[in-house]
């Protein structure tokens, strides 16, 4: 465990070579109140971060990223466009891996620009790619934003859509519900028993707390339509398929990518989208013959990046979590614009581990 | 140094479990005045006994400060983070039966598995502006096993008493409860949704990983297994 000294200090050489690109420092809360974090990341996020209660806020939690208060503080009084660096702790409870740290230090770069968000994404990437170096890191980028659009432009109903949109973070799910609305998987038991009925609102009971009648028997006609619906095809499950199975590199994928968008037309604009950053990257030093591409990077770990997402990753020490990671983060900001009524600002950003570069012994020389 | 075991101090769990070692040949009794929580062992050397909370075993079992403990498997599951490595289950001890469930109004006919409840929850989240309510006092062993199942857009209120009130109350849309024989789920109007329950809960006998394990206590230990019949 390296001196936590070394790392703040390592941490605040990382934010200053942010400031001297052109960021604003900014800082944080600790404590941050739970009800906004509970109502983005759900139930789950106990298990993760450390919930405390203070007499007067009620709920809080240590904060478990800064991504979250620092688009809070942008809405309320950031002027576009705007970068930002921070630094400090981050804390998560480690409930399965215990030997994980339950508190680290995270410096971070984030971008506010509605105008030129493919030159944001590539402008954050080589930013965070010059702050890792001379360390030889291999980095993993992807794009959430074809599978998205791919899900958009399936030939189903906008239910089947909504529902695989809303799991598209937790692929189990996804894939259960891509395998039933293909017909390759039975209904949920009782299914058909209720659709079989007449009066389904037979033997009910009475009606008792706050779902009314009325929603109960609009979810029925909403289940009569999905059984009606014809089952999505196999062709475009299996465009899906491969898509989530992309990993080459990134010049090497934009020529897969178009093959797929024949078949599958609505990917064709996130495909522009993925040339255009092909493009800005290259413009800033890149080399994309070398970046590696994946189609499912970013789903398991990262809700609410809707975008270009990357991670950079210590190959010699596989032990090890991420460097860095980032990407954009558009669905967070309309989520948390919707509440404050502030609407969606595109952002897109990263946070760099100061103690692993120490660990991997970059940084030395500061 | 005496080799400790934890049971419950009071009620049914008590009786059974010192039926279930009586059975065995090791006769545990409480001594002194009713209301005393003294405890005494006959049939073995050097086992003293610790009347408990059920509640309180997992957690005195995870600290070591008991060797062996005897609580619902449901409470270990509930209270102890990563529990395997905390304690080790001897034997199940075959009485204290309950399910873990999650029960919803029988009026929801739409509803019968927790791919029902998901979508629910979304639906019901949209048009009430806040995430559905399950009412429970297993707050772990709910929240894992709703993310196993990949259930989304739900939160729990802590409810240590009176859960299946809560639904008609308004105060829980679905409540998430111990059940024996589902009597008082359904005539609060409530119905178990279908597959195996959240867990099948049982007394159970566990041995503390992390207790004083010397020479012994070890060996005290020998001879309690073999006249349980425990392979251990």
């Amino acid at each position: 465990m390296t001196d936590k000294a070394l790392i703040r200090a390592e941490a605040t050489r990382l934010r200053g070579f942010f400031e001297t690109k052109g960021a604003q420092v900014v800082e944080a809360d600790i404590l941050q109140p739970a009800g906004t974090l509970l109502d983005l990341y759900g139930e789950d996020i106990r298990g993760r971060a450390f919930v405390s209660h203070d007499p007067m806020r009620g709920e809080v939690m240590l904060r478990p990223d800064f991504t979250v208060p620092v688009v809070q503080m942008h809405m309320a009084e950031g002027a576009e466009p705007a970068r930002y660096t921070y630094m400090g702790e981050v804390f998560r409870a480690q409930e399965q891996v215990a030997e994980r740290a339950p508190e680290y230090f995270q410096v971070g770069y984030e971008v506010f620009d509605r105008d030129a968000p493919i030159d944001a994404d590539a402008e954050v990437f080589a930013l965070i790619r010059g702050a890792l170096e001379p360390l030889s890191l291999r980095a993993a980028t992807g794009d959430m934003g074809l599978l998205l659009a791919a899900v958009r432009g399936l030939k189903t109903t906008d239910r089947r859509k909504a529902a695989l949109l809303r799991h598209i973070w937790r692929p189990r799910r996804f894939r259960a519900l891509l395998d039933r609305f293909a017909g390759r998987a039975p209904l949920p038991e009782g299914r058909e028993a209720l659709l079989a009925k007449e009066d389904p609102m037979i033997d009910a009971g009475p009606q008792i707390g706050l779902r009314s009648a009325a929603e109960i028997s609009e979810r029925v006609d909403a289940l009569r339509e999905d059984a009606a619906a014809a089952a999505i095809s196999t062709q475009e499950v299996e465009l899906l398929d491969d898509l989530l199975a992309l990993r080459e590199s990134t010049s090497n994928v934009l020529e897969h990518l178009r093959d797929i968008a024949v078949d599958m037309p609505a990917i064709a604009d996130a495909v522009d989208r993925l040339e255009a950053r092909a493009e800005a990257l290259v413009k800033r030093g890149v080399n994309v013959d070398t970046l590696d591409f994946e189609g499912s990077y970013g789903r398991t770990s990262m809700e609410y990046y809707d975008g270009f997402v990357f991670g950079f990753y210590a190959e010699a020490r596989p032990d090890l979590p991420p460097v860095a990671t980032g990407g954009r983060y558009d669905a967070l900001t309309r989520v948390l614009g919707n509440q404050n009524g502030s609407g969606e600002i595109p952002a897109v950003g990263g946070v760099i581990r100061p103690e692993l570069l120490l660990e991997l012994g970059a940084g030395d020389k500061a | 140094m005496t080799l400790k075991l934890g049971v419950p101090s009071k009620g049914r769990l008590m009786e059974k479990t010192f039926d279930w070692f009586g059975a065995r040949g090791v006769e545990l009794s409480r001594t002194g005045s009713d209301r005393e929580y003294a405890a005494a062992v006959k049939g073995i050397e050097g086992v003293e006994l610790v009347l408990l909370s059920a509640g309180e075993i997992p957690r005195e079992l995870a600290a070591g400060r008991i060797h062996l403990g005897v609580t619902g498997s449901d409470l270990v599951r509930e209270k102890l983070a990563a529990w395997p490595d905390k304690v080790s289950e001897l034997a199940l001890m075959g009485f204290g039966h309950a399910d873990l469930v999650i029960a919803v109004p029988k009026c929801w006919v739409d509803v019968n598995t927790l791919d029902d409840l998901d979508a629910v929850a979304a639906a019901f989240r949209a048009k009430h502006g806040f995430r559905l309510r399950i009412a429970t006092k297993y707050h772990r062993l709910i929240r894992d096993h709703l993310r196993d199942h990949g259930v989304a857009d739900y939160q729990l209120v802590d409810s240590q008493g009176a859960t299946e009130g809560t639904v008609k109350n308004e105060t829980a849309e679905a409540i998430a409860d111990i059940t024996s024989t589902g009597e008082t789920l359904r005539a609060n109007h409530l119905k178990i949704l279908a597959g195996a329950p959240v867990h099948k809960s049982q007394a159970t006998l566990f041995k503390a990983r992390g207790a004083d394990w010397n020479d012994k206590t070890r060996a005290t230990f020998a001879v309690l297994t073999d006249k349980l019949g425990i392979n251990a």
